[in-house]
């Protein structure tokens, strides 16, 4: 029953008239599949007509961005799923790249072995075309569901411990993933796996950053987000106010552990290669420095870590030229930059707050107690 | 069948008996207070109801219904509802999802439906609002929804732990040291509160509370505790007169 059942002689059935709600006049509500479908028919027309640019400016080099610009919608994708665990559910994961690597193999194992050579059979065209990209949509969802059911097993039973016991476990597990792809030979173990079609591409990458981007906004604006954060404020309270705790921290494992298959689906599916060496621990990360840094539980706070994570190391390749060494200084102006950023800012970029709500912040928009005790208190 | 019954029931922590053959008997609408010094093991019996302790010894029924073996969100779900000593609100979250999460198991969705904005979701969500809106107008704190829980006085933050553990819509409310740290004016107005509840939506309500004023006010039976074991019950009047309860909170009359 949606509004749930009033307890008899609560005194709940007998109360005045209740008042308006104050959430947004129904009579402004299309029916939500219809506002939705006209949502998504303007995103996909947004991202066609990207995509086509994309393919067509005439600049030097342009190859070389575009590659950037898609890895770094893979990498929003994997921050903003690894948010919903972290962020939103306060549950410390170290094993995304261990979920990304189930999606990632599994998806390119599917097309490699059986929807590529099926898809080759069929002429060149708008048959091949469709069911090309077809296929990649199962294959990439199967490998996605697949890392759910990873995300479920490790989530059940490992859940009941909290903070840096649940981060160990999580670590371990996405190094036991490695190691045990390394070791099937069907899937190229320390070779990698090669020959996966260029299937991929700006367009499925940033379809399916949207998607990752919506499930997590609507998500944590409902009773389910609701109970997440819960958890993450105070799993006691949580608990007394009727939240199944266990529940949702393995919802929320199970849902950022198949957003993060997805982008390792789409991932393989774009670098053609895939290697167990690109799901070190240190992949898992980078992930979650990209949350830290935006303000863990700010949704667009991971977005915009990812995007500066994914060009602060191309942009730093100047440095090199600038500096005529043959020595690469990257990484060391990279850690360099993230330590003074958490010494300054350790909340975040955003802190839990969204990019908006910061910037309405500085035109003095919010109530003047939340300006005086903002950042002080601010800290995870 | 009376709403709570706990029969007997024993908790150790090691050697140390926290609480020893505790046993109440409570009827809908009934304010019992539950007194004590500290470390008496008042919160203790809390913890047990609430299902955070399971008990050594004993039995528990809501409603009939046993809750020795249950896990707190399954105790909440029979309609049991609680406060804590030392606040424990979602900070970082705003005072209106503050209370709905104290609702949480009344709004009922899918996650796809939440993720796809279907009308079962604006429908619950709805109902959602209106019942928090409404219980913090109970309590003034409308005016003070969208702010952070943690940005809010004192005295509002236990306000709104009431709040919040109203949406449940308990059947038995478990108060913990609600007018701890409130003033006198604060604490008088917390009593009319709790009577106004009560009647409203027709509560039992257990209190634990430190504060002699409220509770020989408000309450209609008292159980007094020391070092876990009830030394007295009985009405407020009783409680007051009784030799062993004025010896526990003054110790022993001095030989002259």
């Amino acid at each position: 029953m949606a509004g749930g059942q009033r307890v008899a002689g609560s005194g709940w059935e007998n109360r005045d008239a209740p008042p308006p709600a104050t959430r947004h006049p129904p009579s402004a509500r299309l029916p939500w599949w219809l506002r939705d479908l006209i949502y998504a028919a303007v995103f996909i027309a947004i991202l066609i007509g990207a995509s086509y640019g994309l393919d067509r400016i005439p600049i030097g080099g342009i190859a070389y961005y575009r590659r950037i610009i898609v890895l770094m919608g893979i990498n929003i994708i994997l921050a903003v799923s690894l948010n919903i665990i972290n962020g939103h559910a306060g549950q410390f994961s170290l094993g995304h790249a261990g979920f990304m690597a189930i999606g990632a193999y599994f998806a390119a194992f599917l097309t490699v072995f059986y929807f590529a050579p099926y898809v080759n059979k069929f002429p060149e065209g708008t048959e091949q075309w469709l069911l090309q990209n077809g296929l990649l949509l199962v294959a990439v969802l199967l490998g996605g569901a697949l890392a759910a059911l990873a995300g479920y097993i490790v989530g059940l039973p490992s859940l009941r411990l909290r903070g840096d016991y649940l981060a160990i476990v999580t670590l371990g597990f996405g190094e036991i993933i490695r190691v045990f792809i390394l070791n099937i030979n069907k899937i190229g173990a320390a070779r990698g796996l090669s020959g996966i079609p260029n299937w991929a591409d700006f367009f499925w990458v940033y379809l399916f950053c949207g998607i990752t981007i919506l499930i997590s906004w609507r998500l944590v604006r409902s009773s389910v987000g609701r109970a997440f954060l819960a958890i993450r404020e105070d799993q006691i309270a949580a608990e007394a106010m009727g939240v199944d705790t266990t529940k949702y921290k393995v919802k929320a494992f199970i849902i950022g552990s198949f957003l993060a298959g997805v982008a390792g689906g789409l991932f393989a599916h774009y670098m053609m290669y895939l290697n167990p060496e690109m799901f070190r621990f240190l992949k898992s990360f980078e992930v979650v420095v990209m949350v830290v840094l935006g303000g863990l539980g700010s949704i667009s706070g991971s977005v915009v870590a990812a995007i500066i994570l994914t060009f602060l190391p191309e942009g730093l390749r100047e440095v090199k030229d600038f500096l005529h060494t043959n020595k690469d200084p990257r990484m060391v102006i990279y850690s360099i930059l993230l330590i003074v950023l958490m010494l300054t800012r350790p909340q975040g970029l955003l802190g839990r707050r969204e990019l908006w709500q910061v910037l309405a912040r500085r035109k003095d928009t919010i109530p003047t107690d939340e300006r005086d005790q903002g950042d002080a208190t601010d800290r995870p | 069948m009376p709403l709570l019954e706990v029969k007997d029931v024993t908790i150790r922590f090691g050697g140390l008996t926290a609480v020893s053959e505790f046993t109440l008997s409570m009827d809908t609408h009934e304010l019992v207070g539950l007194i004590g010094p500290n470390g008496a093991g008042k919160t203790t019996i809390f913890n047990m109801l609430t299902g955070v302790y399971r008990p050594n010894e004993g039995e528990m029924f809501v409603d009939g219904q046993s809750i020795v073996d249950n896990k707190p969100y399954e105790i909440t779900a029979l309609g049991v509802a609680r406060t804590f000593q030392n606040i424990r609100l979602f900070k970082e979250l705003t005072v209106l999802d503050n209370v709905k999460i104290g609702g949480h198991m009344h709004y009922k969705y899918s996650s796809a439906s939440a993720v796809l904005h279907t009308n079962r979701f604006h429908k619950a969500e709805d109902i959602a609002e209106v019942d928090a809106v409404e219980l913090l107008r109970i309590f003034n704190l409308d005016s003070r929804a969208q702010q952070y829980a943690r940005n809010l006085p004192y005295g509002d933050q236990r306000r709104l732990e009431i709040a919040r553990a109203l949406a449940v819509r308990p059947k038995l409310l478990l108060l913990d040291e609600p007018a701890a740290g409130l003033n006198t004016g604060e604490t008088s107005e917390l009593m009319e509160k709790i009577h106004e509840i009560r009647d409203r939506f027709g509560l039992a309500i257990l209190v634990i509370e430190h504060n002699m004023e409220l509770v020989m006010g408000i309450c209609e039976r008292i159980f007094v505790l020391n070092f876990g074991k009830t030394i007295a019950q009985g009405t407020p009047d009783d409680v007051r007169a009784n030799p062993v309860v004025i010896e526990a909170y003054l110790g022993e009359p001095a030989e002259v």
